[in-house]
């Protein structure tokens, strides 16, 4: 694990001194984290990156997971589902067993934080025991178009947090709360960013049996149809009327996502006629995404709802040029021919594509103004400060304090 | 080498660090934008016309507000977004005088434009309100004179530049920049205070604005 000072050739000597003047003030305070699962998905990602350097930092953070059985992440898989927008059927019964799942971990988590940060909606109904505590529930979903019905069910338990926190600016809505902008980041020393030897490269190309005879266009997301990877494969098709080229997609499955295999098989029935489209199972296998993203000539992340998107700052992070759908945090990430090229549709994403092969130096541009927006603005260490000074704001209510 | 005069009292560098809230309001047509400017509080109208400086730092030149970008961009009024990136932000000393200019201009754009009420962002395009809450923390760094004033600016973060000149001035309602007022009052070399006082930060990055600073007090001082 990465310590503190090795971000300093990356960010600046500045951007840390910072983030220590930060953690002075919160000395004292214990801060902790609840979700839902400890390894897939963003979330687990996330915290795993940023607990160790808060800790380093002089904060006392904690990790805390809830329980919950295989009924109750049908359920909250539903209900992410739906908070995405998308139509869900979920009945009586499915709230019965969130809430039944809520009482016992009510019963079963200790919630002793200073500050108690809840990630997602799955722990959601902790907030019962807010004591004097502060407590601050994280949304990491795209609720820009919310099945209302679920998000009320949630407002009821959003309205007793102190702040709540979105990633992107179209998911807020009116709350008697505070509630502030943090995007998410990626961590530019982990497996996943690292810059990788040549070897390291195409030794995993070698294992997929995948040869760079071709242009790769990659995606790399977990099998979810909120992804679109049918559409990916709809777009690589159109492409490659005009243009020899090759798909990979590639991801895995969180253990909170019983869907996931299901899609998968979907995926690969589509996928069986073309013997250059390489479907990859990789579960938790950072380095092997770290290679296929820095093999590949075009990074494509053509989500129907995205919570942010954080493929596309690692493409963009490698200097890769990106083609992604216009949704979530993703416009936050790409100002479109400026940093990527943003797209509505399978037509669409299949022209920009083209547009990049056709051009190299437009997508090498594209590429390195991609990486310069990341390290302005999604790294994790900017992450680190935001944090700080979310949890700073829990003590201070005016827009300008002074520490 | 000129003698250095030693200030009065000395200038202690902070800086500020800033965290975005948001505010749930949204518009989508140009009248709600309008109204919306009139009744949302100062930290919105300061978030919205200084985000890009520190955020695209490195972008130069740059849309100036973010007004001006939606109104250009989610709308295609060029140019009413033409007018509002040309307002001459230095000229305002309160947000208040700042953000009633705003209103004014989209509102007398509308009375001569009548097509102009009939413009809407598609969805997931609006204007998104957010506020601007800054975390104000002093630094261990402290000039006596001129010529630690401008070791210090040359390494200091571009965050506290920006407090000293952008945020001072405007948003507490200090009249001029912390360095023009230190440099007058301390230093005593109202010259220079002036020269730093007419420059217009708004039309240049952070780190353009840090190396024009430094050559003018060099100048002073070698």
């Amino acid at each position: 694990m990465a310590k503190i000072e090795e971000y300093i050739p990356i960010v600046g000597q500045s951007i840390i001194d910072d983030l220590k003047l930060l953690a002075e003030r919160l000395k004292g305070k214990v801060v902790q984290h609840i979700n839902s699962t400890p390894v897939g998905g963003g979330v687990a990602e996330i915290l795993n990156c940023m607990i160790p350097l808060l800790r380093e930092l002089g904060i006392d953070t904690r990790w805390d997971v809830i329980k919950g059985g295989e009924q109750f992440f049908e359920v909250t898989k539903k209900f992410h589902n739906a908070l995405h927008g998308r139509a869900e059927e979920i009945s009586q019964r499915d709230f019965e067993i969130f809430m039944e799942t809520s009482q016992q971990n009510l019963e079963n988590v200790n919630t002793y934080g200073d500050i108690v940060f809840v990630h997602d909606p799955q722990p959601i109904g902790l907030i019962k025991k807010k004591a004097v505590n502060k407590w601050l529930w994280r949304c990491h979903v795209d609720v820009s178009n919310p099945n209302e019905r679920v998000w009320r069910f949630l407002m009821d338990f959003i309205v007793q947090y102190d702040s709540a926190v979105f990633s992107a600016p179209a998911f807020s809505r009116k709350l008697p709360i505070r509630q502030f902008l943090i995007s998410p980041s990626i961590d530019p020393l982990s497996d996943k960013n690292k810059e990788l030897p040549q070897e390291t490269i195409d030794s995993v190309l070698r294992k997929y049996n995948i040869k760079k005879d071709k242009p790769i266009i990659t995606q790399i997301s977990r099998f979810d149809r909120l992804k679109d990877p049918v559409g990916v494969i709809e777009a690589y098709l159109q492409v490659k009327k005009y243009i020899n080229c090759q798909l990979i997609l590639a991801g895995g499955t969180a253990e909170d996502d019983p869907e996931g295999l299901k899609v998968l098989e979907e995926v690969k029935e589509k996928a069986e006629m073309d013997k250059d489209i390489h479907i990859l199972l990789l579960p938790h296998n950072n380095i092997e995404v770290n290679a296929l993203q820095r093999a590949s000539d075009v990074i494509i992340q053509k989500s129907l709802r995205e919570g942010f998107g954080l493929t596309v700052a690692e493409a963009l992070w490698k200097a890769k040029p990106v083609v992604a759908s216009n949704v979530g945090g993703i416009p936050l990430q790409i100002k479109h021919k400026y940093s990527g090229l943003l797209c509505h549709s399978i037509e669409g994403a299949a022209f920009a594509i083209k547009q990049l092969f056709n051009s190299p130096e437009y997508a090498r541009k594209l590429g390195e103004n991609g990486r310069e927006h990341i390290r302005n603005n999604f790294l994790l260490t900017r992450h680190l400060r935001d944090y700080m000074l979310l949890f700073l704001s829990l003590y201070h209510t005016e827009d300008v304090v002074y520490l | 080498m000129r003698e250095l005069i030693r200030a009065k009292e000395a200038f202690r560098f902070y800086t500020r660090l800033h965290l975005s809230e948001l505010t749930g309001l949204r518009a989508s047509t140009l009248s709600q934008l309008a109204g919306l400017i009139k009744q949302v509080p100062g930290s919105c109208i300061y978030y919205h016309t200084h985000r890009f400086l520190q955020q695209h730092q490195y972008l130069s030149p740059e849309p100036p507000n973010d007004f001006a970008y939606w109104v250009s961009e989610a709308l295609g009024e060029d140019e009413l977004g033409e007018k509002l990136a040309s307002i001459d932000t230095i000229q305002y000393s309160t947000i208040r005088g700042l953000r009633d200019k705003i209103a004014i201009t989209i509102e007398d754009y509308l009375r001569n434009n009548a097509l102009a009420k009939l413009r809407f962002a598609r969805e997931g395009e609006e204007f998104h309100f957010m506020k601007s809450v800054s975390f104000v923390i002093p630094t261990n760094y402290i000039a006596h004179d001129l010529k630690e004033f401008v070791d210090i600016l040359k390494k200091i973060t571009i965050d506290s530049i920006y407090f000293h000149i952008f945020e001072a001035r405007l948003r507490l309602e200090k009249g001029d920049n912390d360095f023009s007022n230190w440099i007058k009052s301390s230093v005593g070399d109202k010259e220079l205070a002036d020269e730093i006082s007419g420059l217009d930060p708004y039309t240049q990055t952070l780190d353009g604005l840090r190396n024009t600073i430094v050559k003018k007090v060099e100048q002073r001082i070698l």
